[in-house]
């Protein structure tokens, strides 16, 4: 992961951030938890192995699947084809999700909110973080999506196209960054480590100094 | 996008990628997941995602069945929004059910 997650992060809107007792869904989602396991249906080890999962493994495929589209223009090709088939090459399910890859060029620069509420390719990235999920970012980004991505640190040009995406029903969305110059000789190893969360979004670009 | 492959057969649908279309102006109650701005604003097909339940449907306990083609509708910023600040280029995209469009 890149050391830009702390930058944006900085930029970040909070105003969604609840404190205080639990709301009306998270009571109605941990009583229906518990009257899952009471019927020995899950197990709480269960819940929280996803839980483990969403945090610390799913957030690292996007960047796998990228560096692997960037050294493979065979696979790129067919994960812009098809989402699914393709990532499931590298042992990734995108479980009830249809994924759409959005390819920048020189020509395009793509961006993904959700108006409605905040989808979000998980099984790819893991949880969303909170900036994406805050009613700033999503009632922003669609009408004045170049503001926004300037205060990402993100300048595009006016030759080039902005594209925003509202995922807004039942396809999930991530974006193929352009690899940047001087990582022609870069392993995929290395081109996973360059890449975060942000870039897969949309928000920044990776860059090398 | 024509190498994009649909999510499922897409047997009879009434739109074709390039075709301009214009989002349904109306406001029924209800789930909905056509958003409001982009009601009313003529836009063009970019892709056919496949076949999906209803979620107008499923919201409120029912299987979505039959289900809905799903389109991805592109519009020029510039039609969406009075005053857009950016080029005349840019683009937003979304996802609209077959039953929210009418040809423009």
């Amino acid at each position: 992961m890149s050391q830009d997650h702390s930058h944006n992060d900085d930029h970040a809107p909070q105003t969604d951030v609840k404190e205080g007792p639990p709301g009306e869904y998270e009571i109605l989602s941990r009583a229906m938890q518990e009257i899952l396991e009471e019927k020995g249906l899950i197990k709480a080890e269960q819940i929280q192995k996803k839980m483990e999962l969403y945090d610390e493994d799913y957030p690292n495929r996007g960047a796998k699947v990228v560096a692997k589209a960037w050294t493979d223009p065979e696979f790129k090709a067919r994960l812009l084809e098809n989402g699914n088939k393709a990532v499931a090459e590298l042992g990734i399910s995108m479980e009830a999700d249809h994924l759409i890859a959005v390819e920048n060029t020189p020509e395009v620069h793509n961006l993904i909110v959700c108006t409605l509420c905040s989808c979000y390719p998980r099984s790819l990235l893991g949880m969303p973080p909170t900036w994406y999920k805050s009613r700033n970012y999503r009632s922003r980004v669609v009408h004045e999506p170049r503001s926004v991505l300037s205060e990402f640190g993100t300048e595009i040009s006016n030759d080039t196209t902005v594209r925003v995406h509202d995922s807004n029903a039942d396809m999930r969305y991530v974006v193929l960054p352009m690899r940047p110059e001087g990582t022609e000789d870069w392993s995929a190893e290395q081109l996973e480590e360059l890449l975060s969360r942000d870039h897969l979004v949309g928000v920044t670009v990776p860059v090398v100094d | 996008m024509s190498a994009f492959q649909p999510v499922t057969p897409i047997p009879d649908h009434d739109f074709d990628i390039g075709d301009r279309v214009t989002i349904k102006r109306g406001h029924p109650p209800g789930h909905r997941r056509t958003p409001h701005y982009i009601r009313g604003k003529t836009g063009e097909i970019e892709r056919i995602c496949g076949v999906f339940p209803n979620p107008e449907e499923r919201a409120y306990g029912f299987d979505g069945l039959p289900g809905r083609i799903l389109y991805r509708v592109k519009f020029k910023q510039s039609d969406v929004w009075c005053g857009y600040a950016g080029p005349d280029t840019d683009i937003i995209e979304m996802e609209i059910f077959e039953h929210w469009l009418e040809p423009a």
